[in-house]
């Protein structure tokens, strides 16, 4: 396995949210990609936006223009 | 073979959603399941089906479209799951038994039913609606097209007596999605139901409905979702909280393709050929003697439906003599809807339907007038 490292999770309700949501970063050119949700946030299942600490601002002002709802934000080892 | 069963279901689908179902059969996982390719793939065009249904119903968010596996789930849905004993709910003769099966067993628990009538040529007095409701009423519920008939239901004036009244608004929209124009916030419409496989050109199994912002409906099923596992209860969150188990991938694969096909068409193109296609027949069968054709024609928005009898011919009998003799495929018999034929007078014989789709010619509507004038010779 690689060598974890700190990065800024959003995860969503749905997997609906979840795919507005990396739809709206394609368009945008917003970095990040869907992992699963990573097991310190929730021992759940389902999705989650993962990318860079240093995008966190972006992300999370596009997500407030797109509307795109959240369910957590994180910062953690993935 | 000529397919004149359409309101059946379209029997031609466009060859994109063919190769929609077949490329999905062979790449796509389980939507929400994991965030490997194969399970992304589907979810990304689920959703973006979502994002075409909302569009083509004028919704606000894609979140609020629902896949199910038909208009007959999406109805026993909003029925089940917005009435409790003691409402009143208002409907119509027009209806099919989709609507009115879940109905009457609502009716069983304690829910009061009115059953606004119409005349004897399927007509609906949309006024009587309105006379109908009370303090306790919740719903209306109607058809925006009757399957028997092809009588079209005004159902932009039912949804402003329903905003006026505070009442709930459902709307069957089997035989109009795709090809008619429906908008769920201009009309007032609270909940859509809609099948996959007639207008919209999908394959069947697929379906869905259209669930207004902030309107809280119990789920008819529950269980896995990709989300929220260790909770007990099925997720509150839209789509989610009424879509339980693995959905059609692979056949809203197809549907995608097809709303595609028909955004790109444009469904004003599609409805007028369709139209175009029933008048023709229409005005070929309609002064046959020994031809009685049903439902009201003087308005010119109507479902491309025709539906008569020859005599007093049992319509199955008509039915297999079409196919047997013409090779063409009719509806006969009873269609789902009682109280239509109650109206009509045509319990006991059912009625022959023929339903047109855009894809269906002028060739053949002319086939099928003169095998109606043929057979109608027989009986004199």
């Amino acid at each position: 396995m690689k060598k974890k490292e700190l990065k800024f999770v959003v995860t969503f309700h749905t997997t609906a949210d979840a795919m507005a949501m990396e739809k709206a970063c394609k368009e945008q050119n917003v970095p990040g990609r869907i992992i699963p949700v990573p097991r310190a946030i929730s021992a759940g299942c389902g999705l989650s936006w993962c990318a860079g600490l240093s995008d966190r601002e972006q992300i999370v002002s596009m997500m407030k223009k797109a509307g795109i709802e959240e369910e957590e934000i994180h910062e953690c080892m993935v | 073979m000529i397919y004149l069963d359409n309101a059946a279901t379209t029997m031609h689908k466009p060859q994109c959603v063919i190769d929609a179902v077949v490329s999905a059969m062979s790449s796509m996982g389980n939507a929400g399941r994991g965030a490997n390719e194969a399970s992304l793939s589907a979810s990304r065009i689920i959703y973006d089906t979502r994002e075409r249904l909302c569009r083509l119903f004028g919704g606000t968010s894609p979140k609020q479209v629902v896949f199910t596996c038909n208009s007959t789930e999406s109805l026993n849905i909003a029925i089940r799951g917005l009435l409790e004993p003691g409402d009143h709910v208002i409907t119509t003769m027009l209806e099919h038994n989709s609507v009115l099966r879940p109905l009457y067993e609502m009716e069983k628990k304690g829910v009061k039913l009115t059953i606004v009538e119409s005349d004897r040529n399927g007509r609906l007095d949309i006024s009587k609606i309105e006379e109908a409701v009370s303090d306790e009423t919740k719903m209306i519920i109607c058809t925006n097209g009757s399957n028997l008939t092809g009588n079209y239901v005004d159902i932009g004036t039912v949804g402003k007596i329903a905003k006026a009244h505070g009442v709930l608004f459902v709307v069957d929209a089997s035989q109009t999605a795709g090809v008619f124009p429906i908008d769920v916030e201009k009309m007032n419409i609270d909940v859509l139901c809609f099948t996959g496989h007639k207008g919209l050109l999908g394959p069947q199994g697929t379906g869905g409905m259209y669930v207004r912002e902030g309107i809280a409906i119990k789920p008819l099923k529950s269980g896995g979702t990709g989300v929220q596992t260790y909770h007990k209860t099925q997720p509150e969150k839209m789509p989610t909280h009424l879509e339980a188990g693995t959905l059609n991938g692979h056949g809203i694969a197809g549907l995608h393709a097809a709303l595609g096909y028909i955004l790109e068409t444009g469904i004003d193109n599609i409805r007028a050929r369709e139209q175009e296609l029933m008048w023709k027949f229409y005005k070929g069968v309609k002064d046959i003697p020994e031809v009685t054709v049903y439902g009201d024609f003087s308005s010119r928005e109507r479902c491309p439906i025709v539906t008569l009898n020859i005599g007093d011919y049992d319509s199955g009998e008509v039915s297999d003599a079409l196919l047997t003799d013409y090779g063409i495929s009719t509806r006969p018999g009873g269609h789902c809807a009682p109280l239509m034929h109650e109206a009509l007078g045509t319990a006991w014989q059912g009625a022959v339907r023929f339903s047109f789709c855009h894809y269906n010619t002028d060739e053949e509507v002319e086939t099928a007038i003169r095998a109606v004038r043929e057979l109608a010779q027989e009986d004199e």
